[in-house]
């Protein structure tokens, strides 16, 4: 058993990062879990979320949303739909995106599709405020 | 037989076509290599998709997923990937030709095109099949929402049972100096498609289940297979755009060296011919004179 994990974050555009990390806590569907050197073959549909990992003492953070983790061999590989490191973000666009999504989710007659897309959105914008804030 | 203006008249035509086709070139080397670190950095997603897709459709039945099942249905959806522009040699002709073999093949009353890039479009408009949508003037900005809502739109074509197969036919990019039109079948999704991506079969803990998992894995494979046959398409038109003004080029600068020999020759001519006529002209004043 290797005592770190192997890292990868992948998104349609590019390669994220492939680096090795001691702890990676990801933002899976049902909840956040964390992988440790060691962990069971595991594939799980990611939510929207914060993604951390440690180095040693050190921890970086990255804004995920929708994908796929797999952990095997002590081998995490993340495929994102999108990943952002906090350097990345554009804060003032997160926060408008917020606005906008609160106010259409304040506004009454909303279709449950619309419903469920607003509070993606929200959920989105939280994330990239909560990285950009955090990562620095 | 040409004048001496003529004939530097056309050598500076000529010239300035070479600038532009040499100019025109170096662009499309540049917007080239642009591309295929594009296909490049798109490899580890697309590898690591195949062998998920792989290790759960293996173990999934055709009933698993709506976007695996086979239907005995005649209506196919034809999206055809063309460039915007021109100029790229046979690149646009070649993919538009397999195109309308295929679209002929299929039932004219039952199929339904996509178009993607002007060129396809200007060609099937003018003729009569059922345009369904049309994409074009993004190429430049090609980012992966472009694929996604190109195939979000005709899997709900497929889901919404208004089409039965989805076919999509583009240039696939072989080398700089090769591309090939290729017709490959989006939906159904083949059962081939994660086969061979070198993956064994794990025992893993799924969740929320191995189900929910492939019904997320699906749409964005498909999303993918799109995202990586629009890549293969704008890499191809750069590549065979640079080919193309290679050759221009070329062309342009032979037809200055013809030209230019003519207009020495038509030179040398004419001073000879002045010469003669001075000489002619010197004789006669001294035949004159003695005269």
């Amino acid at each position: 058993m290797a005592d770190r994990l192997s890292l990868e974050i992948a998104t349609p555009m590019r390669l994220v990062t492939a680096e090795t990390a001691d702890e990676v806590v990801i933002p899976g569907i049902e909840g956040y879990f964390g992988v440790l050197p060691g962990h069971a073959p595991f594939l799980t549909t990611l939510g929207i979320g914060r993604l951390t990992y440690r180095q040693g003492r050190e921890e970086r953070h990255l804004a995920v949303a929708g994908g796929f983790a797999e952990v095997r061999n002590d081998k995490v590989i993340v495929l994102a739909d999108t990943a952002e490191t906090p350097e990345e973000i554009d804060r003032a666009r997160a926060e408008r995106s917020r606005e906008r999504a609160e106010r259409r989710l304040a506004g009454r007659s909303q279709e449950e599709v619309d419903h469920m897309r607003c509070q993606a959105a929200l959920a989105r914008a939280l994330t990239r405020i909560q990285v950009a804030e955090r990562g620095r | 037989m040409a004048t001496l203006r003529d004939i530097q008249r056309r050598i500076r035509s000529v010239q300035s076509t070479q600038k532009i086709t040499r100019a025109m070139k170096l662009v499309a080397a540049a917007k080239l290599r642009r591309a295929q670190e594009r296909i490049i950095a798109a490899r580890p997603y697309a590898n690591k998709m195949a062998e998920l897709l792989g290790n759960l459709v293996s173990g999934a039945g055709e009933e698993a997923h709506p976007l695996l099942a086979q239907r005995e249905g005649p209506r196919r959806q034809i999206v055809i990937v063309t460039a915007d522009k021109g100029l790229a040699g046979a690149f646009n002709s070649n993919v538009i030709r397999r195109s309308l073999e295929f679209v002929r093949q299929s039932n004219a009353t039952e199929v339904t095109l996509v178009v993607v890039g002007r060129k396809a479009r200007d060609f099937y408009r003018r003729r009569p099949y059922t345009i369904k949508r049309d994409m074009i003037g993004f190429w430049d900005r090609l980012a992966f929402n472009h694929a996604a809502e190109l195939a979000d739109y005709f899997m709900s074509q497929y889901l919404g049972h208004e089409v039965d197969e989805v076919h999509l036919i583009y240039n696939e990019f072989r080398s700089v100096a090769s591309q090939r039109p290729v017709r490959q079948q989006l939906l159904p999704i083949p059962r081939t498609d994660g086969e061979g991506a070198g993956a064994e079969s794990v025992e893993y803990i799924y969740e929320p289940s191995g189900e929910a998992i492939l019904g997320d894995l699906l749409p964005r494979h498909v999303r993918m297979q799109v995202y990586r046959a629009l890549m293969e398409s704008l890499a191809g038109e750069y590549g065979a755009r640079m080919t193309a003004m290679e050759a221009a080029t070329k062309n342009a600068k032979e037809m200055i060296e013809v030209l230019t020999i003519q207009y020495n020759k038509a030179r040398q001519e004419k001073i000879t011919k002045e010469l003669l006529d001075i000489v002619g002209g010197a004789e006669a004043l001294k035949q004159g004179a003695e005269a």
